[in-house]
């Protein structure tokens, strides 16, 4: 049923925990050397996904396949070809960096020296440290590194840059974009949409274990027809009324005392708003634009932030 | 691509790496047992018993009966001015037995408590002998103080069963419940690590430990109280591997579910605990009831302190233990099986 150049693809996977739908009937398709991203809130089911998907949870209902095998009849060679870093992996603190490559590394038939994975990630000066003492960044590397050991056909990463700084969150960015340039697939979770946009030729937007729009960073942006967001807030606040008029405005929001305008012009849009709200002697206290992006794109669909929890 | 180790070989290691760097797993493994040997090395130096208080009630015959018990040397006699003082001091164990003579030789004693019933009868012997009872046959005694019939020839072997079975279900119990509540067992069962590798690791980093944790407690009990070891290194080295085997696969079995520490603690004295009381380790199992016995000598602590025993004491060889060792492999294959099978991995 799988075309030969799907690494990945699932049909209709559903996962419940108690009363809690966690995967509500998901389907996905991630095509061979390609860097596809699950984008959602916490809670929105991607954890279980790449965790179903993975062989790591059992899904109660759906189809999985990974490279054109079923993790019921080919899980040793699957994970032999894979390589998995989890969300907030702990890995063994009294080991050093070296030991605890040489450790993942053993357990592959084929694979990538400690050096050469230190290497890879910029371990190499860490080589003989604890891991209890590295920074968060450089434990998120090496269980990066960790999961390269086998030297994989796809890599699943759960969140990977959660809770690092922005160099570190950089220089993780970095390695896998080198890693996907070598024609590997990627399918990594994440709720910074920056991050998605970044690294993945391809998004999901995930919500309530549903993906509820598929495509291009550049796909799913231009889908809103509005490339440009006017944000703004004034002393006394306006009417819904008053924005209605004004030429160029799509889309309008209100949220925290806040207007959030879409507009398909700025040159156009930004003087008319401005005249609009001295008409009515309303007094600016804050504007700003920006560039519509992906965190756009979640808030028209679901009409939430993508920080919400 | 790179050479890689044997994974059985790697996580092995690993595990020694990490057992070694955690100071307080190398006290409970090699100073724990060394103090317990200190503390009855004291407890059980070579010196003569000592003697039995024994209270006498004041009265006309009363220093004749002190001066008796006075020349023997196992009791120690003690002056009351009345009965009453007397029979409080009986009662709160300051003196074992109570003597008392007005008009007649009275024995006060609680007959159900071993020293008492022997003092009676070194008391009474003192007395009659000093009020000019003769012995028709007298007897000459003949002392034996040989090694390997005293109390801490027994417990010897029964402290290094012990501290196989206590470092073997802890030492393996705490880490497989850490690896799993820290996800590392979740993430390394996402590699194609085999299940029984990461198992038998668990239970192959054991045996270095072993052999330092064995040699520490028989070194010192031979060297401090020349315990005899009179059966084969060999035999005694089978034994002790056996044993230590056989625990790590119970220990690999307590905690196969335990998702939590507090569980895996409940769990494993759940199971250890019985067998502190019931497999000999202080005192003999045989003094349980007999309808029990088939229990207890089927536990492994019993076969283990059994099998320690007879190799040490008795000198037995491997061949005549064929029991003690069928127990220890049952127990040791049948638990680390039925892990593997209910093993929870995340």
């Amino acid at each position: 049923m799988n075309a030969p150049s799907a690494a990945i693809s699932c049909r209709g996977l559903r996962k419940s925990y108690d009363d809690v739908k966690a995967v509500d009937g998901l389907d996905l398709e991630v095509s061979a050397g390609e860097c596809f991203g699950l984008l959602g809130p916490n809670g929105a089911g991607k954890t279980t996904t790449i965790e179903i998907l993975e062989g790591l949870t059992r899904p109660d209902t759906g189809d999985v396949a990974v490279l054109g095998r079923r993790w019921g009849s080919h899980e040793r060679e699957l994970r032999e070809r894979m390589g998995i870093s989890l969300q907030e992996t702990r890995l063994t603190e009294k080991l050093t960096v070296y030991e605890t490559l040489a450790l993942f590394r053993s357990f592959y038939t084929r694979g990538r020296s400690p050096e050469q994975l230190m290497a890879d990630l910029s371990l190499e000066e860490k080589r003989d440290a604890r891991v209890g003492k590295l920074s968060g960044g450089q434990r998120q590397r090496l269980a990066v590194a960790c999961a390269l050991a086998g030297d994989p056909e796809i890599l699943f990463l759960d969140e990977p840059t959660t809770g690092l700084d922005p160099q570190s969150r950089l220089q993780l960015w970095e390695r896998i974009a080198a890693y996907k340039a070598a024609g590997r697939t990627v399918l990594l979770t994440t709720h910074y949409m920056e991050e998605a946009e970044r690294l993945c030729d391809r998004v999901a937007i995930v919500d309530h274990g549903r993906i509820i729009a598929v495509g291009t960073p550049g796909e799913l942006v231009a889908g809103l027809h509005a490339p440009h967001f006017i944000e703004f807030s004034t002393e006394p606040a306006v009417t819904d009324a008053l924005l209605a008029g004004i030429p160029g405005i799509g889309e309008r929001r209100q949220r925290d005392g806040r207007w959030f305008l879409a507009a398909a012009s700025l040159a156009q849009a930004v003087p008319a708003l401005i005249a609009s709200l001295d008409g009515a002697g309303a007094k600016l206290v804050s504007l700003s634009t920006h560039r519509s992006t992906l965190e756009d794109v979640f808030i028209a669909l679901t009409g939430r932030e993508l920080r919400d929890e | 691509m790179s050479e890689r180790q044997h994974p059985l070989l790697a996580l092995t290691k690993a595990r020694l790496l990490e057992f070694v760097r955690e100071p307080e797993a190398l006290f409970w493994v090699f100073a724990f047992p060394i103090i317990m040997a200190v503390v009855l090395g004291f407890a059980f130096r070579d010196r003569p018993p000592d003697p039995v208080p024994v209270g006498v009630v004041a009265g006309p015959k009363a220093p004749e009966i002190s001066g008796a018990l006075a020349k023997a040397d196992t009791v120690k006699p003690i002056s009351y001015a009345s009965l009453a003082a007397g029979l409080e001091g009986l009662r709160t164990g300051k003196i074992t037995l109570l003597v008392e003579d007005a008009g007649g030789l009275v024995y006060h004693f609680d007959p159900t408590i071993p020293d008492a019933r022997i003092a009676r009868l070194e008391v009474d012997d003192a007395i009659q002998r000093a009020r000019g009872r003769t012995d028709p046959s007298p007897a000459r005694l003949a002392e034996v103080h040989e090694k390997g019939s005293r109390y801490i020839d027994f417990l010897l072997p029964g402290i290094l069963g012990l501290n196989l079975m206590g470092t073997g279900i802890w030492g393996i119990g705490f880490s497989i419940v850490n690896a799993r509540l820290k996800k590392t067992l979740k993430l390394m069962v996402a590699t194609p690590m085999r299940k029984s590798h990461y198992l038998l690791a668990q239970m192959l980093s054991r045996f270095v430990f072993l052999v330092l944790e064995v040699v520490v407690i028989l070194v010192f009990g031979v060297a401090a109280f020349h315990v005899p070891v009179r059966g084969s290194l060999g035999a005694l080295g089978f034994v002790t591997v056996l044993g230590a085997l056989c625990f790590a696969g119970l220990g690999l079995l307590v905690v196969a579910r335990a998702r939590t520490l507090e569980a895996a603690s409940g769990l494993m004295n759940l199971v250890m605990v019985p067998m502190w009381l019931l497999s000999g380790v202080f005192f003999s199992s045989e003094r349980f009831p007999k309808a029990a016995q088939p229990f207890i000598q089927a536990l492994p602590l019993t076969a283990v302190n059994d099998a320690l025993r007879a190799v040490m004491l008795e000198g037995r060889s491997l061949a005549l233990l064929g029991t003690e060792i069928l127990i220890m492999a049952v127990w040791g294959i049948a638990s680390f099986a039925l892990a593997l099978k209910i093993f929870r991995w995340q």
